[in-house]
């Protein structure tokens, strides 16, 4: 046993943060430095800068365009790129679609896809969740038939997370309405946004953002050949590609970057005559999350590392569920904390507004953005299954109960 | 003790909540966002013509008579609605200013004029560095031969936009941090050197930044001692501090009238989720921090008349720190309740959500009420 990172694992971070320091284009680092999420062409631009580099395809082997690098390296740049901030990878296409591909797909889909999701060629979305099959993923309806070498695709998805800039869908479809089980009759389609039949719909989200959808399937004819793994054997496929999502979600270098920008507004604003900075319990808090952020990251080495050594066997962890939760409430405890921390600068929300007039206003502006996010991020908890779930599976997997 | 309203209050709080369930379910509240005012300039009239506006009023200026229970019940009924009008910012803040501190002529230009809806007014104390302390003014009032000018900032003026009178307060004397040297003022909202500039609110109200340049004010429009501002604006952040109280105690049925609701009706896994344990935990605990909230909205109003300054400072502070982290609980677990469709615009848990954060942080934060209290203990 070691805590320590090696001196090689030493070298590495701070060659990540050098290459983030030296290739974030200027206006992404400027927006995401004031608590903006990033806009489709920062995230695109960004991928596209790191997969030049041989840094898209994180988990990818080498032969696909992976870097090559291990479950240790691949947190410390996950940290790093959060940390910066910088956009994150299109998870999308890279913890989702890139391994479901690896690990089902034929070689003309790989061959097809993946070199294009890497590069963000294609923008992929997730097609899973229903109105009525949310926890119950398994109890999705929309349904698929098959029409010569078609299948014909018709119902509605919801919750779609940026359906609306995806060229590319990854779809879980009913196709054996008989099945004994009902997770027996699902079906794992790729769709191409495009098809004729297929509309999207804006979900405003209580952020006042364009983040969610309705995706509505109307007589949509998708081939066959874009089905990956056996027919009705697409929740295998499901489970595989949630326990990847999970494992990332943790998002642990974005709570450790709120955590940073409310210190430093901390030191700006007001507290009983002083500095909020100078406040104990302000401190006390702090340190608070400082002690579960470090439990957390030691908790995600520990799981990572323990994935790097069960290489191949391509089960998902149960301890991702652990990741999960403590890794969303820490989301949800550092937005807060920013939000506490702007006071009453973080009700307002004029910042753009303000911009536009050309008299930006940063601190008014980082405000507005950390209460956009801590309102997003009330997501945390219910998105990539809701932790009450995480916790059913916990108590079922790991503790047998 | 006695726990339950009288039959005056009861019926006022049907008639209130009549009213409100004719006019205000949540389409319709939508459509009075999207008008110029931010809210609904008809609502208003009606509040006028049931006497609400006059509310805490004395009758001899067309009130009705009530004090801050009057106002707590009406105050749970809009949060309930989610009311948008400028109800606090008018009869709550600048009602209870010039209540407290105004001459009888101004008692009579003002009162009756708010009671009958013809004038809405702001309450524009706080500025950009003084976060939650009440006693951090740096605007300006000089001497100009027999009256004032006035120059500064105040800063998220609730309904400052809407306003047609505003309430400011300015140093006449002291240091920035000082308790003695501020002073309110009546100023004309369209007063030459007035600029607002108005924006949404996380809680779809409107709020506006405001700028005060060389604005004249003559001696008539000083709102109580030259000097004194500093006790009557705690009267008012305290009367404002019982009134959300119980308007978060109106948000908080609401909210789990809602999610208990959608726990019989939501099926997951051949079930309603209200029928897994952690589910029925959770609402059990949602409602047991709404009637400890509710306590707590009581005891801000049974204080905020009290003469004593030490116990009522004491029992707001109190009253703050426990709405504040109840609303708080119970808007983030009723979000959590509902999953996806509780994160939507188009529902109205979100909206409720909001104005309980923004309520939070109306007059300083649990926080900075904790920190106060704190520093009582002996
Ligand atoms: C911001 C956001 C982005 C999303 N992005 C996507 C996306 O891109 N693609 C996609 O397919 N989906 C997406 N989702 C959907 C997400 O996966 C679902 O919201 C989630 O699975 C929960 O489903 P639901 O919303 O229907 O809530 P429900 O399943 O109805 O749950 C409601 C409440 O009941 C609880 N509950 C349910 N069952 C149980 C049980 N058995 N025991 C205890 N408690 C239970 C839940 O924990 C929750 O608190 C997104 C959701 C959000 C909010």
């Amino acid at each position: 046993m070691d805590l320590r990172f090696t001196p090689e694992e030493l070298a590495f971070r701070e060659e990540v943060r050098a290459f983030i320091r030296d290739n974030l284009p200027a206006d992404t680092r400027e927006r995401m430095k004031l608590g903006h999420p990033p806009r489709k062409e920062d995230t695109v631009r960004w991928q596209r800068i790191l997969n030049a580099k041989g840094w898209a395809a994180l988990s990818w082997p080498k032969e696909w365009g992976g870097p090559g690098w291990t479950a240790i390296q691949r947190m410390i740049f996950l940290e790093e790129n959060l940390m910066a901030p910088a956009p994150e990878l299109l998870s999308f296409n890279i913890t989702m679609l890139g391994p479901v591909l690896l690990q089902f797909g034929t070689d003309e889909q790989k061959q097809r896809f993946l070199p294009r999701a890497a590069n963000l060629d294609d923008w992929w979305c997730q097609g899973f969740s229903e109105p009525g099959a949310g926890s119950d993923l398994a109890s999705l309806k929309t349904a698929a038939k098959l029409d010569g070498d078609h299948y014909v695709v018709n119902g509605s998805k919801i919750w779609t997370s940026t359906a609306h800039n995806a060229d590319w869908c990854f779809l879980l479809v009913r196709t054996d309405p008989n099945a004994r089980k009902r997770q027996e009759g699902i079906s794992f389609l790729l769709v191409d946004m495009k098809t004729p039949g297929i509309t999207v719909r804006p979900i405003i989200s209580i952020d006042a953002s364009h983040h969610l959808n309705e995706v509505f399937f109307d007589d949509v004819r998708v081939p066959v050949s874009m089905r990956v793994h056996a027919e009705n054997k697409g929740w295998d496929v499901a489970k595989f590609l949630l326990g990847n999502e999970r494992t990332g979600i943790a998002r642990l270098g974005k709570s450790q970057e709120r955590v940073r920008a409310a210190v430093d507004m901390a030191r700006e604003v007001n507290f009983n005559g002083a500095p909020l900075i100078q406040d104990q319990t302000f401190r006390q808090r702090v340190a608070q999350l400082q002690v579960d952020m470090k439990a957390l990251e030691i908790t995600q080495y520990r799981v990572v590392s323990a994935y790097d050594k069960a290489k191949g066997a391509g089960k998902p962890d149960p301890l991702s569920s652990v990741l999960k939760v403590k890794g969303t409430e820490l989301l949800q405890a550092t937005t807060e904390l920013a939000v506490d921390v702007a006071g009453p600068m973080a009700t307002p929300i004029w910042a753009q507004e303000l911009a536009a007039m050309n008299e930006p206003d940063e601190m008014l502006e980082a405000s507005s953005a950390g209460t956009a996010s801590y309102l997003m991020l009330r997501a945390a908890s219910i998105y990539g299954g809701t932790n009450e779930i995480q916790k059913n599976i916990l108590t079922k997997a790991v503790l047998g109960l | 003790m006695d726990f339950e309203p009288s039959e005056d209050q009861r019926l006022l709080v049907e008639s209130v909540t009549r009213m409100l369930g004719d006019t205000y379910g949540f389409a319709q509240r939508k459509s009075y966002m999207g008008q110029a005012e931010g809210y609904a300039p008809a609502i208003w009239s009606q509040f006028a013509e049931l006497g609400l506006l006059g509310l805490p009023f004395a009758e001899e200026y067309g009130g009705f008579g009530g004090g801050a229970q009057e106002v707590m019940l009406v105050m749970q009924a809009f949060g309930r609605a989610l009311v948008l009008e400028p109800f606090l910012s008018t009869v709550v803040l600048a009602g209870t200013a010039v209540n407290r501190a105004g001459s009888a002529q101004q008692k009579q230009a003002i009162l009756p004029a708010i009671a009958e809806g013809r004038l809405k007014m702001a309450f524009a104390h706080g500025e950009r560095q003084a976060r939650y302390d009440l006693n951090d003014v740096v605007t300006t009032a000089k001497r100009d031969g027999s009256g004032w000018v006035l120059d500064g900032s105040k800063t998220v003026v609730s309904h400052g936009e809407a306003a047609d009178k505003l309430i400011v307060s300015a140093r006449t004397g002291g240091d920035r941090h000082d308790e003695d040297g501020i002073t309110l003022f009546l100023v004309d909202a369209q007063a030459p050197g007035v600029a607002r500039r108005g924006y949404l609110s996380r809680d779809d109200t409107r709020a506006a930044d405001i700028a005060l340049s060389n604005v004249s004010v003559p001696d008539a429009d000083v709102l109580g001692e030259v000097g004194h501002g500093l006790p009557i604006v705690r009267r008012v952040v305290e009367a404002g501090i019982a009134a959300t109280a119980g308007e978060t105690v109106g948000a908080m049925e609401a909210m789990n009238e809602m999610t208990l609701e959608y726990s019989k009706t939501r099926v997951q896994f051949g079930q309603p989720i209200g029928s897994y344990q952690v589910v029925q935990h959770r609402l059990a605990d949602m409602f047991m921090t709404q009637e400890q909230g509710r306590s707590m909205a009581m005891l801000a109003t049974m204080s905020v008349d009290n003469p004593d300054d030490a116990a009522r400072t004491h029992d707001i502070a109190l009253a703050k720190v426990g709405i504040g982290q109840a609303g708080r609980y119970v808007s983030q677990s009723a979000v959590q309740m509902h999953g996806g469709i509780g994160m939507t615009e188009e529902y109205a848990v979100g909206h409720y959500f909001r104005r309980c954060m923004v309520i939070e942080r109306l007059f300083g934060d649990p926080a900075y009420y904790l920190a106060k209290l704190a520093a009582e203990v002996r």
